[in-house]
């Protein structure tokens, strides 16, 4: 087992490398270092949305309403800083990650308790949260000049205690908040009694059950780190774009976060997998955004090339878990 | 009798009610809804996904799911119009290649989900990126126009009547559907699969064929979905019936089919397909946008799943 997971991490180190060798050998003329930043600005909030999906996915569940739950998050959160603007940048976020909680909340008790199946329960949310975050806008977009400079600068500065580092000072306050989210989580998977939970649910969840581990609160809570992580990631979000529109925020990021959690190495089948991989997954997403830019390839191949990333995944993942069967010699 | 016909058809009684119900409201909002000709206009729209929803009752009712038919859709339009524009193709011959790529398109999720042995959830969401992402490769932002002598199949009627070509396929294909469903080996087939895919392969059913074939299926329906609406909207374009999944699935499940598999007829689903094309339209007429009309097929998604769920319990299983 931690053979298989040092492979996934091994390999995906290795694809980050291979990527960035062919684009600088391609193309020596590189990319605007704004234009790059600005890509890789945009793997913190996918890693954090991730991070949520990951629990959800090793529970053998999905969820595809997290696209929604960061739109209707993050569209919140940027209506009340419009409005209320003696909330602080602080206390929007935590109403933004507080909702994002709660629509994860009403995901998980559909699926743990009332045994609606995760797909048909988040379709059905995908749409609902979506419609919600027009009618809590009305339909109207929040501009940049509408929100507080405070929320910006999240993206654009760093620490002011590392200020004085050279390199490290342009590294912006959204990526050492998604750096914390990602080792918080890796240590709450790995050292609680939650996280060994999700594995063991995850792994056969008959056998779960039958150890008296509470499987419902463990799928719930699951869902429920799914929706904090997609609120989270809807905060950012405003802070990364400063416009927020009540279409644009989210669509389709559902695709994009479960593609970076299954070719993180966290498999379909439940039970394996974890940050790590799911972290250097979304660098390597992050990485061949910037290469497609850089070798001038059209923003219309981005899908497929996510589609046909996340199906190799699949498969690889299936060839993994079949021939470690075969190993543990139980029947294939 | 009547017990009988109810523990049968309970859900597809409940999907009735709730038409009836919802076209009454409406008509009683908006008299127009007892104008036939203009709710025959109307219909057009919906003919598209009725094709794709028969044959997501079949790979529902074996216990799967195919996310990826409206990328298909989209997908065929694009590689059809392609050919014709760029290639010389003769624009009739689309008629016969949009069938034949969806199913071959199809029959990819069917080998990578039975040869594979991978969820169909998983597969088909991959393959919903990639071949709506291949069509936006071919396809960009632009629009590729559709045969100017294959346009405007929805605006042919029967004659006298209202009846327009695309709800006469619609009929034809969903009373073969239910034929086969209900009355062939192979429908029986498709069942047992739901009900217990191990049972089933145990008993001798071909279940990995059987699997290679539903998602053809599903792939061929969304080709001859495609050439509807691409006769209806003149236009081929990569974003075509994005979302519309939801509303085939939803009319799928409303309709009676379990999600869970083994269960589920025709009727019910067709009922319910009238039962999403009746609330979307009211909302449409009473000026509601579209992102809330989408919440509330969600809504009824989830609610008809949890109502379901609520009475086989009360049933106990």
């Amino acid at each position: 087992m931690k053979k298989l997971l040092a492979r996934r991490e091994l390999s995906l180190v290795l694809a980050i490398i291979l990527i960035v060798g062919v684009a600088i050998a391609l193309q020596p003329r590189f990319a605007s270092e704004q234009n790059i930043r600005s890509i890789l600005l945009w793997v913190p909030l996918l890693a954090v949305a991730a991070m949520g999906q990951t629990a959800v996915i090793i529970t053998r569940g999905i969820d595809v309403s997290v696209g929604s739950i960061l739109g209707l998050a993050g569209m919140t959160t940027a209506i009340l800083l419009r409005d209320y603007p003696q909330l602080g940048v602080g206390g929007a976020a935590v109403i933004g990650i507080g909702l994002g909680a709660l629509l994860g909340a009403i995901n998980g008790g559909m699926i743990a308790f009332a045994k609606v199946p995760p797909i048909v329960a988040t379709l059905g949310t995908l749409g609902i949260y979506r419609g919600l975050t027009f009618i809590v806008s009305g339909g109207r977009q929040v501009d940049d000049y509408q929100l507080p400079k405070d929320l910006m600068n999240w993206s654009l500065e760093g620490p002011a205690l590392l200020s004085k580092v050279p390199f490290i000072n342009s590294i912006p306050w959204v990526v050492w908040i998604a750096l914390l989210v990602m080792i918080l989580s890796h240590l709450g998977m790995t050292y609680t009694r939650y996280g060994r939970d999700v594995y063991a649910l995850g792994g056969n969840p008959d056998a779960a059950a039958l150890r008296g581990i509470p499987v419902n609160f463990v799928t719930f809570m699951a869902y429920v780190l799914c929706g904090i992580g997609g609120g989270f990631a809807g905060v950012l979000y405003a802070s990364r774009y400063g416009t927020v529109n009540p279409s644009g925020i989210g669509n389709g990021f559902e695709l994009q976060v479960i593609a970076a959690v299954v070719i993180g190495g966290v498999s379909v089948f439940g039970g394996t997998g974890g940050a790590p991989g799911v972290a250097l997954s979304c660098l390597l997403l992050g990485v061949v955004n910037v290469a497609l830019s850089v070798l001038a390839i059209a923003d219309t191949w981005q899908m497929a090339i996510y589609g046909l990333v996340l199906l190799v995944a699949i498969v690889a993942d299936e060839r993994f878990a079949r021939s470690a069967r075969k190993r543990a010699g139980e029947a294939v | 009798m009547i017990t009988r016909i109810r523990s049968r058809f309970g859900p597809e009684i409940v999907a009735v009610v709730l038409l009836l119900l919802a076209f009454g409201f409406s008509a009683f909002r908006e008299p127009r809804f007892l104008d036939a000709e203009y709710l025959f206009d109307r219909s057009t729209l919906y003919m598209e996904a009725g094709i794709l929803a028969l044959s997501m009752t079949f790979v529902i009712i074996a216990g799967h799911i195919d996310l990826s038919v409206t990328s298909i859709l989209a997908l065929v339009g694009a590689i059809c119009t392609t050919l014709v524009s760029k290639y010389g193709l003769p624009p009739v011959a689309m008629i016969i290649i949009a069938p034949v790529v969806g199913g071959a398109l199809g029959a990819l999720n069917g080998l990578l989900v039975s040869k594979g042995k991978l969820p169909s959830l998983v597969v088909t969401l991959a393959t919903m990126a990639l071949f709506r992402g291949v069509a936006q490769i071919l396809l960009g932002d632009h629009s590729l126009p559709m045969p100017k002598e294959l346009v405007g199949i929805h605006k042919i009627q029967l004659p006298g009547t209202y009846f327009h070509v695309p709800m006469v396929l619609l009929t034809i294909l969903a009373v073969v559907a239910a034929g086969v469903l209900h009355r062939t080996v192979w429908g029986r087939w498709v069942t047992a699969l739901g009900t217990n895919a191990e049972a089933a392969r145990h008993a001798g059913i071909p279940t990995g064929k059987i699997l290679i074939q539903l998602f053809t299926l599903s792939g061929v329906a969304a080709g001859i979905g495609s050439m509807l609406m691409l006769s209806r909207l003149g236009v081929a374009r990569f974003d075509h019936a994005r979302g519309l999944e939801l509303d085939v699935i939803t009319a799928v499940v409303l309709g009676g089919a379990s999600i869970f598999g083994g269960r589920g007829t025709i009727v019910g689903t067709i009922t319910a397909l009238g039962l999403v094309g009746v609330v979307q339209t009211g909302m449409g007429v009473a000026g509601v946008k579209a992102e809330v009309q989408v919440a509330v097929i969600g809504l009824l998604l989830i609610v008809s799943v949890l109502f379901s769920n609520f009475t086989a319990r009360k049933r106990g299983r």
